[in-house]
Parts: C-alpha cells; sequence; structure tokens
C-alpha cells in the first residue's frame, strides 16, 4: 500500500517537474502572429458559437461567445442569485426545493445539449447539481432554467447529464455509493462492501422536454465518475467508468488506487427497457423532488415523489457488462461514429481505446474473465482497439473533430494531445496554463463535431493574469484547431470553476425562436396586474398583498400607507412594458432576501416584513429609461394596532391620515 | 367630341386602376420609421386606410416623455371613412370602363388629385397637432421644440430620425394615379377626332 503511495507522489511531482521545464518563458513564446485576429470579433459583430460552460462550485451555468470569450450571461441553476432574485422570490424558491428542503447553493459540473439524431439540436441544455442529486433543463429560448429533478439513492452526481442521441434519456450516475435510500442508511460506514449500493438513474426526457425518472439500475457500490451514450451503431448503450472498484470507505486517494485497473461499466438501456415492459422492475419507496417552471404563471411548482422503479444489474442478466480500464477511469468518451470508446485513467501513462464491435463479440463469445458483484467482466484485451502509448500523464477527457482525431487533456502534464483515433498515434500536442480538466470541441462529443475551435478549462492559472489575493481566477483557453497543428489564439478567467462545456453554432441557438418578451395577455399569474387600473392593496389578515404595475417610470402605487409591524408584505410586481429588453427591477430597504428583476409581461413577487416603524423607500434598479432615477416610491410603516387606514395611490397625494 | 369614347387599352389601364384603389386597403398606405441609439432595430407607425399599425404601443410609451397625446386608431374619424373613399375610387374606375366617357375620365383624374390634396392637408393638420399640442407637465421640455414629423421626408427630432414616407398602399395609390393620367393623356393628345 504503501509503495502505491509513493508511486502516485513521484508521478505527480515528476508531472510538475515536466510542467515547469516546458513552461515557456512567457505567455508570447505560446501564441503567434495571428493569434489575436483569429480571436477578435469586432464590436457588434456576433461569435460564431455559444458556449455554455458550467459554473462548478458556484451552481451557475455561464454564456460565452467563441471566439471572442465573451461573456454574455450567467444563468442561475442551482445556486440562489439575489441579482435576478432566483430563489428569493416567491415564485423561483420551488425550484430549490429537494427531499431535504430548500438548498440554496450547488455544484454543477458538467452541460449537455439537447440532441436530435446525434447532433445537437438547440433546444435545451441540461447541468447537473453533484452534492445534492439532481439534472436541471434550461430552456434555450428564454435562457431561463426551467425544471430541476432530485435523484433517490444518490450521493454526488457527477457522472451526468449525459444524453442519448435523441435525448431520449439524461442519465445520472451516484458518484459516493451509499445505502439506498430504501433501505436503513443508519448504518457502520466499514460495512461499505455489504450496505452501500451504486445506483445510475435514467431520466426519461419528453416532448417538450419535461423530465420523468423512468428507472434506476442498481449495482455494487463504486464510485460512478463519468459516462457518454453510444451513438449510431452502439445507440441503445450508456458508458460509465467507475472507480474505487476496491470499495475502500476511508482515504480513498490511497485505498481506491490499488488495482490496477477499474471499469467502464457498458450499459445496455434497450434491454433494460424490455425488463421493464416485463414487469422486472421493483417499486421502491423514496421521496424525491420535481420542480417544473410555467411560463404561464411565472411560477414555479414543486412535487415530491415517491416511488422509483429498481432493476438489478446483478439478477438480470445482459444489461450490464463491465470492461477493465487502467487506474481509476475519469473520462468515458464515445466517438463520432459510435464505435470507439476512450477510457482515462487518472493515473494511467496511456490511454486504452475500446471497440464496440470487439465488445459486442465478445459478450456474443462469453470472453469473460470473471464476474463483479454478479456483473459479467469483460476480458481487457478482447474489447480493446489499442492503447495510445506515452500520450502524457494523468488523461481527463476526450473530445471529437469529426475528422478522425481525438484530443484529450493531461491534468498532470498540462497539456492537450491530440492524436489519431484508428492508429492511435499521437499528431500534436500543446501546452496549457494551467492543469487543465475538461476541454470542449463545438459538437465536439456528438455524432456531428464542429471541429473549428477546442476551449481547454484550466484549474490553475498563478501567474497568467493579474494577482488577486490568495484566489485566483479559473480561465479557459481556445484553440485554433482546424489546421494539422492547435494554435492558441486566446485565454480568459471564467466565473466559478469551469468544468464541462459545450458549443453549438450561434445560429442554431439564434434562430431557435428566442423570446424576447412576455406577453401580458397571457400572464395567468394568480396575483398579475394587467393594467394601472387593477393597481390596488389588500389584506387578509398579518397578509398584506400589493398588486403592483411597472412601466417607464414609475410605479402603481408608488405610495402606500397602512403597513404595520408585524406585517407580511407581497409585492407581486407587473412589469407591463411589451418591447424587448426593457425589463424593471424592484428594491424596497431593508428587504432580508433580494430585489426582483421583471422581464416584460411577467409577474414576480418580493416577500417584505418590515422591522422597524418608518418611512421605507423603494425603486427601480435596472435601469430602464432616462427617468429611472425617478422611479421611485414610499411605504410607511405604522406600529402595531395602529390605526392608520390602508391606502394607496400614484400620481396624487393622498388625505394627510390623521394619526 | 361630346360622345368620344375611350379606348379598349385604357378600358384595361381603368380596371388596372380599379384594382389599385381594392389593393390599397389591405396594406398600409404611409409609413413613419423611427431610428434612435436605443432601437438599432428601428420603430415604424403604419397608416393603413382602417387604422394606425406597427409598433403604436411602444411609440405611445415613448411619447409621454414629451408629453405627446398618444395615438388610437378611434380618435381619427378619417380611419372610418377612407375605406370606403378608396372602395368607391375601385367602384368609380369600373364604372368608367361602362361609361367609357373620356371627359368623365378626366373628371374622375381631377378630383383624385383634389383628394390627394386635402389628404396631404389633413395628414399635415394632424401631425401639426400631434408635434405642438404637449402636455405642459411633460418630463422632457425644450423650450421651442416641437415634435412634428415631415409630411415626407427626413426629420431629426431629439435621439429620433423620422422618416415619413409612402408604405406599399400609397405606391399603389400613386400608380392609380398615374394609370389616370396616362389613360386621359392618351384619350386626349394620341387620338385623334376617331369619330369624325
Amino acid at each position: 500500500m504503501k509503495n502505491k503511495f509513493v508511486k502516485a507522489i513521484f508521478t505527480i511531482a515528476l508531472g510538475s517537474a515536466l510542467l515547469t521545464s516546458c513552461k515557456p518563458k512567457n505567455s508570447s513564446d505560446a501564441v503567434s502572429g495571428d493569434a489575436a485576429q483569429k480571436a477578435y470579433v469586432a464590436p457588434g459583430k456576433y461569435d460564431e458559437f455559444y458556449n455554455f460552460v458550467s459554473g462548478g462550485f458556484s451552481g451557475q451555468l455561464s454564456v460565452y461567445g467563441l471566439p471572442s470569450g465573451r461573456l454574455f450571461r450567467v444563468i442561475p441553476v442551482f445556486s440562489v442569485d439575489p441579482e435576478k432574485g432566483w430563489g428569493y422570490s416567491e415564485e423561483t424558491k420551488p425550484m430549490l426545493n429537494t427531499s431535504n428542503g430548500f438548498v440554496p447553493w450547488d455544484d454543477l459540473h458538467h452541460t449537455e445539449l439537447s440532441q436530435t439524431n446525434g447532433e445537437v439540436d438547440g433546444r435545451w441544455v441540461f447541468g447537473n447539481a453533484n452534492n445534492t442529486p439532481r439534472i436541471a433543463r434550461i430552456d434555450l429560448k428564454t435562457f431561463k432554467t426551467a425544471e430541476i429533478i432530485e435523484l433517490p439513492n444518490s450521493g454526488g452526481n457527477h457522472s451526468s447529464p449525459f444524453i442519448t442521441e435523441n435525448t431520449e434519456y439524461v442519465v445520472a450516475g451516484t458518484r459516493f455509493s451509499v445505502p439506498a435510500d430504501y433501505d436503513n442508511g443508519d448504518v457502520a460506514i466499514n460495512t461499505y462492501k455489504e450496505n452501500f449500493k451504486g445506483h445510475i438513474s435514467f431520466v426519461k426526457v419528453g416532448k417538450e422536454g419535461e423530465m420523468d425518472l423512468a428507472f434506476q439500475i442498481v449495482t455494487p457500490g463504486v464510485n460512478f465518475d463519468l459516462s457518454h451514450a453510444g451513438k449510431g451503431k452502439s445507440h441503445g448503450w450508456f458508458f460509465f467508468s467507475c472507480y474505487n472498484t476496491e470499495q475502500a470507505n476511508t482515504l480513498l486517494e490511497v485505498n481506491a488506487s490499488q488495482r490496477d485497473k477499474d471499469f467502464i461499466m457498458a450499459v445496455n438501456w434497450k434491454k433494460a427497457e424490455e425488463y421493464i415492459k416485463a414487469g422486472k422492475g421493483k417499486k421502491q419507496a423514496v421521496k424525491y423532488a420535481h420542480n417544473k417552471w410555467n411560463e404561464k404563471t411565472h411560477t414555479a411548482t414543486s412535487e415530491i415523489k415517491n416511488e422509483v422503479l429498481v432493476l438489478d444489474a446483478a439478477a438480470l442478466k445482459d444489461i450490464c457488462y463491465m470492461i477493465p480500464c487502467p487506474k481509476s477511469p475519469h473520462g468515458c468518451d464515445v466517438d463520432p461514429t459510435g464505435e470507439y470508446i476512450v477510457g482515462s485513467g487518472k493515473l494511467a501513462a496511456l490511454i486504452p481505446v475500446f471497440s464496440f464491435d470487439k465488445l459486442m463479440g465478445a459478450i456474443k463469445d462469453k470472453k469473460f474473465e470473471g464476474e463483479y458483484g454478479g456483473i459479467p467482466v469483460v476480458k481487457y484485451e478482447a474489447a480493446l482497439h489499442g492503447e495510445v502509448q506515452k500520450p502524457g500523464l494523468g488523461p481527463l477527457h476526450t473530445e471529437f473533430d469529426g475528422r478522425g482525431n481525438a484530443y484529450t487533456t493531461f491534468f498532470v502534464s498540462s497539456e492537450v494531445v491530440k492524436w489519431d483515433i484508428k492508429s492511435l498515434k499521437v499528431l500534436d500536442r500543446v501546452p496549457t496554463y494551467y492543469s487543465v480538466g475538461h476541454l470542449c470541441i463545438p459538437g465536439g462529443d456528438s455524432k456531428k463535431p464542429f471541429g473549428k475551435y477546442l476551449i481547454a478549462y484550466n484549474k490553475i492559472t498563478k501567474d497568467r493574469y493579474l494577482p488577486t489575493g490568495p484566489e485566483l481566477a479559473q480561465s479557459a483557453q481556445i484553440f485554433d484547431i482546424s489546421g494539422d497543428k492547435m494554435q492558441l489564439i486566446l485565454d480568459f478567467p471564467t466565473i466559478g470553476e469551469p468544468h464541462y462545456a459545450q458549443a453549438a453554432p450561434a445560429d442554431l441557438i439564434r434562430n431557435n425562436g428566442q423570446l424576447k418578451f412576455y406577453k401580458i395577455a397571457d400572464n395567468n399569474h394568480p396575483f398579475v396586474t394587467k393594467g394601472e387600473k387593477e393597481a390596488k392593496v389588500t389584506r387578509q389578515g398579518n397578509q398584506v398583498h400589493v398588486y403592483m404595475t411597472s412601466i417607464r417610470s414609475h410605479f402603481a402605487p408608488d405610495n402606500i400607507e397602512g403597513i404595520k409591524l408585524g406585517d407580511e408584505v407581497y409585492f407581486h410586481v407587473t412589469n407591463l412594458e411589451q418591447d424587448w429588453d426593457v425589463p424593471h427591477g424592484f428594491a424596497i430597504k431593508g428587504a432580508d432576501n433580494g430585489e426582483l428583476l421583471i422581464m416584460p409581461g411577467e409577474t414576480t413577487t418580493l416577500k417584505w416584513v418590515p422591522k422597524k416603524v418608518g418611512m421605507y423607500p423603494m425603486y427601480c434598479t435596472d435601469f430602464c429609461s432616462a427617468l429611472h432615477q425617478e422611479m421611485q416610491g414610499y411605504v410607511r410603516v405604522s406600529p402595531a394596532g395602529s390605526s392608520v387606514p390602508l391606502t394607496w395611490s400614484v400620481g396624487t397625494n393622498l388625505p394627510k391620515a390623521t394619526k | 367630341m361630346k360622345n368620344l369614347t375611350i379606348s379598349g387599352l385604357s378600358k384595361i389601364l381603368l380596371l388596372v386602376t380599379g384594382a389599385l384603389f381594392a389593393g390599397a386597403l389591405f396594406v398600409p398606405m404611409w409609413q413613419i420609421q423611427l431610428e434612435a441609439p436605443q432601437y438599432p432595430e428601428g420603430l415604424v407607425l403604419q397608416l393603413y386606410a382602417n387604422k394606425i399599425g406597427g409598433d403604436v404601443e411602444i411609440i405611445n410609451g415613448l411619447n409621454h416623455y414629451i408629453g405627446m397625446a398618444t395615438l388610437h386608431t378611434e380618435n381619427f374619424f378619417e380611419f372610418t371613412v377612407l375605406p370606403y373613399i378608396f372602395g368607391t375610387f375601385g367602384l368609380i374606375s369600373l364604372l368608367l370602363i361602362f361609361v367609357a366617357k373620356r371627359k368623365a375620365v378626366l373628371l374622375f383624374l381631377i378630383s383624385y388629385v383634389v383628394f390627394v390634396v386635402l389628404a396631404a392637408v389633413d395628414f399635415y393638420r394632424w401631425n401639426y397637432e400631434y408635434g405642438h399640442n404637449l402636455d405642459p407637465n411633460a418630463a422632457i421640455r425644450v423650450p421651442g421644440m416641437a415634435y412634428q414629423p415631415p409630411l415626407i421626408g427626413y426629420k431629426q427630432l431629439l435621439n429620433f430620425g423620422a422618416y415619413s414616407i409612402p408604405d406599399t398602399g400609397g405606391w399603389l395609390l400613386t400608380a392609380a394615379g398615374i394609370l389616370l393620367f396616362l389613360v386621359v393623356l392618351k384619350e386626349y393628345k394620341f387620338t385623334k377626332n376617331p369619330q369624325s
């Protein structure tokens, strides 16, 4: 055990030494003359690609343009965002509901664009929550999180949200195996081998995108890491990398690095569907939240579901097969033809490439070397197409350019290596600054990559940018890969920590029917105010509802009196504008949550509980017009039991109240 | 001279003229295009025979800054009578095919020209009215500034550039006028004493 540990340390040290030795003296060494021209998008011109980048520990999804690297928008997904009222407005709170109640933060690692026939189609982008396992669907007409589904029996939803070639399913695999929610979880941690189970989830995606947890497959307890669907000839299969097949429950960096080979688990999901039709699934009692955004009511609903269908990978034959893969595989990537499956062992010094045809042959001829927890283990050589020899140190992820080339990132040796899928020859290598994790080629995990740019997402930036104290920016680096040699053309800092990202041609999304504003006539919010004449304030006990409108450049009402200490005030603000790019904001002094940003035609609610008697200003926070600074009002708060009547107005001074 | 009938060609032209008048009922006659830094895509006000179209709501929203009255179709009696006028013009054009007297065509052309002049005066009057009759409590008051759009052509109004030009219907009506003129020209100039 100690020997392995020493070896690992030595490998990393060696890697770091290599990294320093091949580091150019300064960045200009790595950038050639026409790089700026290639990344330059003139002011007012559009980028060629949208880049949907995971925010990592920010929990959000950022949208950049390629090749300029300009940030367009940060879409709040799993973390609250007071700027946009996400998780603070009454309407958005249910989106972050889980079986553990309201969860304000998560860790979004991977993005995946919806596909039709294996090609990116520009309808939705999915994201995973790593901490409290969930999958989100973001609508690309509104760039808004439309749906979030929680995953039971899981801990650390890492191998997600990867999809099948017609977006039939979006999958999830538990990183932490845990005792199932339908079993007793109150067991000793060192009973991992008997009590801890892995569950991988298949979430059905409907025509309108609606998600439904169709089934889960229970496996021996391991760590599932990443996954990708088969495509073309391998459509119907899904491949999940897994590590910790040692089944350690402590000090995994040593204890889960013991075996020379862990596995890529091949899942025949069409077979699983057959078993379900035959009634072989078992309904298990669990609890998970399913949250949906309604564009007509501008409100989310959260439903707690109580049941999931579970298939047993050991009992039901021919669903799962294990392919041995060296040294704790991380990335698990399938080439555009669907024939080659690339496993990346984090500690390996080679890249194994498996052949789907050979795998099918091996299964047919039963070329097995044994079983793992009741699942047949295919002989390594029987499924192997070949190994890329000496590619670099610490391979992590691979994407494809559609021209027969693969591009793999190396964390330890901090580089991207281009190699030929068929001949397995290394063709080119470029350094990254520093320690690249994921990479993205537009359409790079689909049947149809747009192999013009490659973006590397780096974990360490050290001396790359002006220093900002102990915490430094993470970065993305864009390479032009249209020629034989990869060429660095730009790097830029990112929000949060970027993990996986996807990109699609700009026109595909720009012309998908982008929504410019919500039609006020279609607004079915229960507290909508469709015109200033309908503006009012009502009281039910200590609940006060303000039906408020905003239009350039005033609120109606903008004077409110008769609020008393102990009241809960709900400002239901309807933006009456019916034009593009005219949001209004709403903020009131002392609010202990966030602001509202209300899109044209939308109604949004801020709950406000005043804590002190006095005069409270409110104002528009989004610079809406030349008279934005005039868009303001007052709320008078009186002591509990005060006789000041509830009154409201706009444009006229209220008669002076006597008390 | 008195009973001169018009030629076959002129009858065809009159048929086309009738169709042009009918067509003008369905497409905007006039447009005022507005451009500003904040509206790179532009805004447009379209005047149909029977209504105001285009980005009326947005323009009304903007006009409150300068205190201009909001535009509503029902505030203009013109939109109730114009469809009948164009309809009548169309019918007259067809009728003239059967009447087939060149003098009648000449009379129609003269009355059409008078109508156009009156319409232009009316349009100017409304432009003046809306451009000058401003709410004294408006947020933006520029001394001496009026917001009257040009009768035809371009004018800068604060941050907005206004282009007042015919729309499809306007061109159809123009074509109708030209055709009528051609008929008159042909019958009076190029047809010599056909019956005497």
